[in-house]
């Protein structure tokens, strides 16, 4: 998994490196399913699109965040996998595979109560991106 | 991270950040030596310094003992703002709206449950449910789930959950006025109409504790606390439902702050004027959660007498388990405060701070009126919990409010290395507290050490006036998320 957490004193922080923006936004997407629970245990059988704007990349990054991290919380759909079909600065637009929470063969390993925009960032590097974001856990 | 030259030491409870750049006001901290040492390499500092850029802020922004690195505001966080020029912030308040504590007494001793106390907490871990995603024992409909975000806790008492005494002895009475649901997103309401009556995870928690120590006689009888008792500690808040209302404004203010031309040192403090139609949505959809978790705790703490009814087969007379107390950490409030002699109306941001309202007052009971307000300070789980009094020196100095707990130290994850080859329910069984959780990772993530000191925190507050200590609670029994 192309994540690493690094270490806040109340809650979870997160930092996704890729070789282009879609890596990122995919990259975190199942960053947080990952924290959430076993990706091996979920089954990609269900797709579901989704569209979020935000003010810069960081914003959408937290936005789009905020947007999947309610797919769980809201309508317990478990995220296997994730494509960015169009990524702008200011609006991306996802296609999720996963399949709905079974308590019978998912576990949670996680509570995430929200994606913070403390300290959030997007940014270019020498060959890539890295992005950080703060899950309130 | 801030370097130790930012700060001035006033006295041994105060330090001051003084205003640099844009800070319309200084910081305050109250914090003492020991809790200094380590506080450089953590952001709560730069935190509080963030939070004083804010517009309309009165006096300062404080930090109660307990504070450490949160998202926005620092967790301990103390902000006020005029009602004319300032600003309200979800991100002031929290995820997690109205996370607060009640603190039940009971007719038992020590010595009469000491064997059963296994019993009970494997009965109160079956019995109410915890953990992540965990659904209540109701299905609200949505008219059912509006009205308790208007009645809060008096909801659950209409219902059978409790009695009239037990919203006498809650904040607030249970409910904050202004609730308004038309401010509330249907994600909220759907998050909340299944977890009514649910724990949670992570740091919250129900616990079996005994009265260990008393400091203040007097303030004791007047809480009916006496040595060897024994009590039950909840910690819960609103849970998907408040997290989902502070997300929503929180969204809508990220994009109003810039239109409105507030700076932000961090997007997290995304904020609206008090007096705007946005900033009162906020406020409206704001107590609603509060009322939620009202009625959350309330059933909560019926689960919980009934569950010792059951399991040691005694009449409720018998048991008398009694609320105390229930008070909020997680809030923000109109009250009317005095700020250089003169009262005035003002927004109290409590942030990770618990509300200490002095003798006196009149929002207090009767019962509590002489005494000042009962403060509930939780500790890790090895440890217990202090009752505090509120006292005039919070009023006065710090918006009516002292510390909340005993504030993180260390990462979750820094706790859960540390526990590598530990047996923590071994552990704590050895301390004599039997523990039980849902989550495979919270009790790692949730060990003794990963906290500070609960008695150096409450220490500072004594000291400095904020509130008085009046008991102090050793855990026997833990159940957790």
């Amino acid at each position: 998994m192309g994540y690493r957490i690094f270490d806040h004193t109340a809650d979870l922080g997160v930092e996704i490196s890729g070789a282009s923006l879609e890596e990122i936004y995919a990259g975190a997407a199942l960053a947080l399913f990952d924290l959430l629970t076993d990706l091996s245990s979920v089954r990609a059988g269900v797709a579901r699109e989704i569209v979020v704007s935000g003010e810069d990349p960081a914003d959408l990054l937290v936005n789009f965040l905020r947007e999947i991290l309610y797919a769980w919380n809201g309508d317990r759909f478990l995220m296997k996998a994730c494509r960015i079909r169009e990524v702008s600065p200011r609006r991306l637009k996802a296609l999720l595979r996963g399949e709905p929470f079974d308590p019978s063969r998912h576990r949670v390993q996680q509570e995430i109560k929200a994606v913070t925009y403390h300290q959030a960032s997007v940014e270019k590097t020498g060959d890539g991106w890295v992005a950080r974001v703060i899950f309130d856990v | 991270m801030m370097s130790e030259g930012r700060f001035r030491k006033i006295d041994e409870w105060r330090w001051e950040i003084p205003p640099t750049g844009g800070m319309r006001v200084p910081g305050l901290l109250y914090t003492s030596e020991k809790l200094m040492k380590g506080m450089g390499a953590d952001e709560g500092p730069r935190q509080v310094a963030n939070v004083a850029h804010l517009p309309g802020i009165v006096k300062g922004s404080l930090a109660m003992p307990d504070m450490h690195w949160g998202y926005g505001f620092p967790i301990g966080g103390v902000a006020a703002f005029d009602l004319d020029e300032g600003v309200v912030s979800p991100g002031g308040v929290g995820y997690d709206i109205n996370c607060g504590c009640r603190l039940m007494t009971t007719r038992l001793r020590l010595s009469d449950i000491r064997e059963r106390i296994p019993a009970l907490v494997t009965a109160l871990f079956q019995n109410v449910p915890s953990g992540v995603g965990s659904r209540g024992p109701l299905k609200l409909s949505p008219k059912e789930e509006k009205q308790v975000l208007v009645e809060g806790a008096a909801w659950a008492v209409r219902h059978g959950y409790g009695t009239e005494a037990d919203l006498e002895a809650t904040e607030d009475g249970g409910a904050m006025a202004g609730a308004d649901p038309e401010k509330v997103s249907d994600r909220a309401l759907e998050r909340g109409k299944e977890q009514l009556g649910t724990l949670g995870s992570g740091n919250h928690f129900l616990e079996i504790e005994v009265v260990e120590e008393l400091f203040d006689l007097s303030a004791a009888a007047a809480f009916g606390l006496e040595p060897g008792q024994v009590c039950v500690l909840i910690h819960s808040g609103s849970r998907g439902f408040g997290y989902q209302v502070c997300d929503d404004y929180l969204a809508r203010m990220v994009k109003h702050a810039g239109e409105i031309g507030i700076d932000l040192p961090d997007r997290q403090l995304a904020c609206a004027r008090l007096n705007s139609a946005r900033g009162r949505d906020y406020l409206a959809a704001m107590a609603c959660a509060a009322n939620y978790a009202w009625a959350n705790r309330q059933l909560l703490m019926h689960r919980t007498r009934k569950t010792f009814e059951k399991a040691l087969g005694m009449a409720p007379r018998e048991l008398g388990m009694r609320l105390l107390y229930d008070v909020c950490h997680n809030i923000a409030k109109i009250e009317t405060l005095p700020v250089e002699g003169k009262e005035v109306r003002l927004c109290v941001h409590r942030k990770g701070a618990t509300r200490a309202f002095p003798p006196g007052h009149p929002d207090l009971p009767p019962a509590y009126r002489k005494t000042g307000q009962p403060v509930l300070i939780p500790g890790d789980m090895g440890t217990g919990s202090y009752v505090l009094a509120g006292t005039q020196g919070a009023f006065t100095e710090t918006f009516g409010s002292t510390c909340h707990g005993a504030g993180r130290v260390m990462s979750r994850t820094q706790a859960k290395k540390s526990c590598r080859g530990r047996s923590i329910p071994r552990e704590m069984a050895e301390r004599g507290v039997i523990v039980m959780a849902s989550g495979r990772g919270t009790l790692q993530e949730e060990i003794p050490d990963a906290y500070k000191n609960l008695d150096d925190v409450v220490e500072v507050v004594h000291h400095a006036g904020l509130s008085r200590k009046v008991a102090k609670l050793r855990t026997l029994g833990c159940i957790k998320g």
